[in-house]
């Protein structure tokens, strides 16, 4: 029997304080001093153990960031002298898309390889845009069972990169009839690309490919941007090239097993010259979301050539690209993978789709929409401590030193999230029913979602909705 | 055999168990103060207290404290304060509190009711969150002019069936159209699901022993103790469902659907692993699903065994929310259940992934009209007590998922909140809760006893039932029986023309940082 594919973690603690959410106020000058009921030393946490040092060693407080939120100092001193904040810095990391909270989590998930687990309810918000819009089903009583999951039964999570035939087709004699490429197949629906701002020095994308060589992914990078020490990542790497300057790279292609290509029109005779250079090439084309683009009609007239894998790509919050009105990657992926579905074309080639994919939770989210996988980029850099506070933007300099990371290190974090990631994928999975993540692909049947139930379920007892639902 | 509905339990004032309170408003005094007691001996509420043999006066008690509204009144302490040594203002430290579903007024609003057993007299929004959706959403109509009558609480009936069948089984009533939710023997202090019991007798209703096995502790309160049967059988006994007038399958949980339970190794304390007859500090899995349960046959197969045990037990069947959750419950019903307990997935937990908590499952809102729906469409409905849960927070809450179609409601965070939970999420990692709720430190597991619990939930619930017995007068009803299905009585903002949404209190709709 195949050994299981399991993604080996191990804890990376991180070389700088995470920005906690919340900051404790201490007013000290109202302190008792000798107080014997001193809540300090009865923190559950013990947060405030190291709290003489910082003092003496002109460091920021440890308990600025690991508070838990108890409230046990504030309700029990006898003073009454402390009091919370939230953590202007916590308040400023990150974006609209990118919370501070996502980023707190993909910390700590880089950290531990853990499914963050907590006490108590759901937080957030009804319902929201994009994904959020979105829930996932369950089925009281079928298989894998959840103990199973991570022990004795497996869920499948390999996706193909590259083209399937319609058919097989025999001889008489029983020999295939059809020509069958190569399978190029890899062991987990996220690939990896290489951001397109931030520290980005040999050393993090070093780190980057290390760990997609480590658990058995890949990852897109410009054809131009490959060295010599890159190169030596060998098929790990995904070369991207364009129409004008494919030819350059030809003996670099040679040595791949998958190349993309920028969407331009008349790439389709490109895509020919590319599997003339090297016939078991899997070739991925990479279609902008862009509002002026029909890009479920484009996608459907490549599925018809010798395109293996379709990588579409929306903006970084998921968004589609030069419309004034967005719509969301979820909705995109939806009309692409249909009009194929109705091509009949869609088992034939795989679709990977990136932008928007920030949490574990967007993986599985992307596939029933019609995704084979998801490419993913911010996550890594914030995996190895990234703040996205945006001041390499402004060539101000890295508050984590990103560029000087160990790539051991570097890579060790990404592995870790994506131990994480993939062990939320199960969960996902596993309570859906699914043994496969290839049998998720498009299965809208084992989603719920935001408008579907305000119909079925309020549009009765209600009527009809005033407000535009903006689920987009 | 109708059971006698008992009489109401008694309100009394039950104060948090710190000594600081939070409050909406903070109220300072500085050094100017020259103890000469004006603000004690004006305040109606309670904030300053100067006792007669004290020389100054006490810290405020700030969350007594009605704010900006006292502004006009004849008691202002800020400006009667001869030396202008008070200050007041809005609590900064509210942000830091609370979340998009339980907001920190709801917190606070529901700490006071456990406190004084009644509505809190600070501007408190405590039954409307910040969710943007659902219950949020969600208003009772303005009732028409006539339709209210008077009648006081005594005389109004917030009582529920729980066994509609009409089998020959025990007609069992509960007083108020709520019970406490599963907790098990290991997840929570036995101090708190023993207090929980000890209310649930006081206000003839049920509290369920989750999957952690039966304490002795709960024998006195059998009665209103709810036997759980979930996948890991956990402490499941002949004897503890021959003690229990109900008994409840877990199928699934709304805040970790399809996952089953965890608990950790930290948790397993001696006595945890005697009851559950497990290994100390081992973690213990609940498996998902039932292994031994893959039809609805054999589902049947289960709650016939059950009632072979006990031919008095009513059986509850729990499941959470998946899209064919109508189909389940329906099938629940054939097999025999009296109660279909459909429990949503924004519910509380001890420990579950958060991808979980936030994306598996419909949540209640719309898992609840849909069942009632098919159920009467089935002509099953008023021959099974449908209870809803997962995300039902108030009194309102209660209120609006009863005319959307439930009997009642399951209650777990409430009752927590009610003895001074902050949701800070930490009750599975290390010692546990560091309130002392959900925990089985030796040190942490006794901060809080079985009396306080008991009180401050009696509290808490009596107030809800002020709220309900207030809405049923205003639509001219005597019975929250006459509530069930009414959803002609609410309206979702969101399916309002804007002038008719005016005449509503608008959704609170805030950023929040998470």
């Amino acid at each position: 029997m195949p050994q299981k594919y399991t993604i080996h973690t191990k804890p990376a603690p991180p070389k700088f304080y995470p920005v906690g959410k919340y900051a404790t106020i201490e007013f000290r000058e109202n302190c008792a001093g000798s107080c014997k009921e001193c809540v300090k030393k009865k923190c559950v946490y013990d947060i405030f153990k190291k709290n003489y040092l910082h003092m003496s060693q002109m460091e920021e407080p440890e308990y600025l960031y690991t508070c838990n939120s108890c409230f046990r100092c504030i309700q029990e001193c006898t003073k009454g002298i402390f009091s919370r904040v939230i953590n202007p810095e916590y308040r400023g990391i990150g974006d609209e898309y990118y919370t501070p909270d996502v980023i707190n989590r993909t910390w700590y998930q880089a950290h531990t390889g853990s499914i963050p687990v907590s006490g108590a309810g759901y937080r957030g918000p009804f319902a929201g845009k994009g994904f959020d819009s979105m829930w996932t089903d369950m089925s009281e009583i079928v298989r894998p069972t959840r103990d199973g999951i991570h022990g004795r039964e497996y869920i499948n999570t390999c996706i193909e990169l590259s083209r399937r035939p319609e058919r097989l087709a025999f001889h008489e004699d029983g020999s295939l009839a059809v020509a069958v490429g190569p399978i190029l197949e890899i062991p987990l629906p996220i690939l990896f690309e290489k951001p397109k701002f931030g520290v980005l020095s040999q050393k993090v994308l070093v780190s980057m490919l290390q760990a997609a060589q480590t658990i058995g992914t890949k990852m897109f990078m410009d054809a131009d941007d490959i060295d010599e020490t890159l190169e030596s990542f060998g098929t790990v790497i995904i070369p991207n090239v364009k129409k004008d300057n494919f030819h350059k790279f030809a003996d670099l292609l040679k040595r791949s097993d998958m190349v993309e290509i920028d969407y331009e029109p008349g790439i389709e005779h490109v895509l020919e010259k590319l599997k003339a250079i090297n016939g078991n090439l899997a070739i991925s084309v990479g279609l902008p979301l862009s509002a002026a683009l029909n890009y479920a009609e484009i996608g459907v007239e490549l599925s018809k050539t010798v395109m293996d894998t379709l990588h579409v790509k929306a903006d970084y919050n998921g968004r589609e690209f030069n419309s004034q009105n967005p719509r969301f990657i979820k909705d995109m992926l939806r009309d692409i993978h249909i009009a194929m579905v109705k091509a009949g074309t869609r088992r034939q080639i795989n679709i990977l789709a990136s932008g928007g994919v920030s949490m574990a939770e967007h993986v599985n989210k992307t596939i029933i929409c019609g995704a084979d996988g998801v490419v993913i980029d911010r996550p890594l850099l914030l995996a190895m401590e990234c703040r996205l506070c945006n001041r390499c933007r402004n060539e101000l300099s890295c508050p984590v030193k990103l560029g000087d990371i160990d790539p051991e290190y570097g890579s060790n974090r990404i592995i870790n999230l994506m131990g994480a990631w993939r062990n939320q994928m199960l969960e996902m999975l596993g309570a859906m029913g699914m043994r496969e993540a290839r049998r998720l692909r498009g299965e809208v049947g084992r989603s719920m979602w935001f408008e579907d139930l305000e119909k079925e379920s309020f549009a009765p007892i209600f009527g009809e909705r005033k407000i535009s639902l903006d689920v987009g | 055999m109708k059971e006698k509905i008992n009489l109401l339990p008694e309100t009394k004032p039950t104060p948090s168990r710190f000594r600081n309170t939070i409050g909406k408003y903070i109220i300072k005094r500085n050094s100017s103060c020259i103890s000469c007691g004006k603000c004690a001996a004006l305040c109606p509420h309670g904030v300053h207290i100067k006792p007669d043999n004290h020389i100054a006066p006490f810290r405020p008690v700030e969350h007594k404290c009605i704010g900006f509204d006292c502004k006009d009144t004849d008691h202002y302490c800020i400006d009667h304060c001869p030396e202008e040594a008070l200050t007041l203002k809005e609590n900064p430290l509210l942000e830091t509190m609370g979340d998009y579903r339980w907001t920190p007024e709801m917190l606070l609003g529901h700490f006071a009711m456990a406190e004084t057993g009644s509505a809190p007299h600070v501007d408190l929004e405590y039954n409307l969150g910040n969710s943007g959706g659902g219950f949020d959403k969600m208003r009772f109509k303005k009732p028409d002019a006539g339709l209210a009558i008077d009648l006081s609480d005594e005389d109004m009936d917030t009582s529920i069936d729980l066994n509609k069948t009409g089998d020959g089984r025990p007609e069992k009533t509960i007083s108020i159209p709520c019970y406490g939710g599963g907790m098990s023997y290991g997840s929570t202090a036995l101090s708190v699901i023993v207090g929980r019991a000890r209310a649930a007798k006081r206000l003839n209703s049920l509290t369920c022993t989750g999957e952690g096995g039966y304490p002795p502790e709960f024998l006195p309160y059998k009665d209103h103790v709810i036997t759980q049967v979930a996948t890991g059988l956990f402490g499941v006994r002949e004897e503890t469902i021959q003690n229990c007038p109900v008994m409840e399958f877990k199928y699934a949980q709304g805040a970790k659907p399809g996952l089953g339970g965890h608990l950790l190794g930290e948790k397993v304390t001696e006595a945890v692993a005697k009851m559950r007859e497990t290994v100390v500090g081992r973690p213990l899995f609940s498996p998902f699903p039932f292994h031994s349960v893959y039809s609805v046959e054999d589902h049947k197969k289960h709650v016939d065994w059950m009632k072979e045990i006990n031919h008095k037990v009513l059986c509850s069947v729990k499941v959470s929310t998946p899209t064919d959750v109508d189909m389940v419950a329906v099938g629940a019903y054939y097999a025999g259940a009296h109660i279909i307990h459909i429990d949503g997935s924004y519910g509380g937990t001890g420990a579950a992934p958060d991808i979980a908590k936030k994306n598996i499952a419909m949540p209640i809102e719309y898992a609840i009209p849909k069942v009632h729906r098919f159920l009467k469409e089935e002509g099953a409905r008023d021959k099974i007590t449908l209870i809803a849960s997962g995300g039902i927070r108030n009194a309102m809450d209660v209120a609006k998922a009863i005319a959307l179609g439930a009997d009642g409601c399951v209650i777990g965070t409430a009752d927590l909140v009610a003895v001074e939970c902050v949701r800070c999420g930490n009750c599975e990692s290390g010692r546990g809760c560091a309130r002392g709720i959900a925990t089985t430190d030796p040190e942490l597991g006794y901060m809080i006893d079985e009396a306080y619990v008991e009180q401050r939930l009696v509290n808490m619930y009596m107030a809800w039932r002020k709220q309900w017995c207030s809405l049923l007068r205003s639509f001219g009803m005597k019975s929250i029986r006459e509530l069930r299905g009414r959803s002609d009585l609410l309206i979702h903002l969101d399916y309002l023309d804007e002038e008719e949404r005016k005449q509503y209190q608008p959704a609170p709709g805030y950023k929040m940082v998470l």
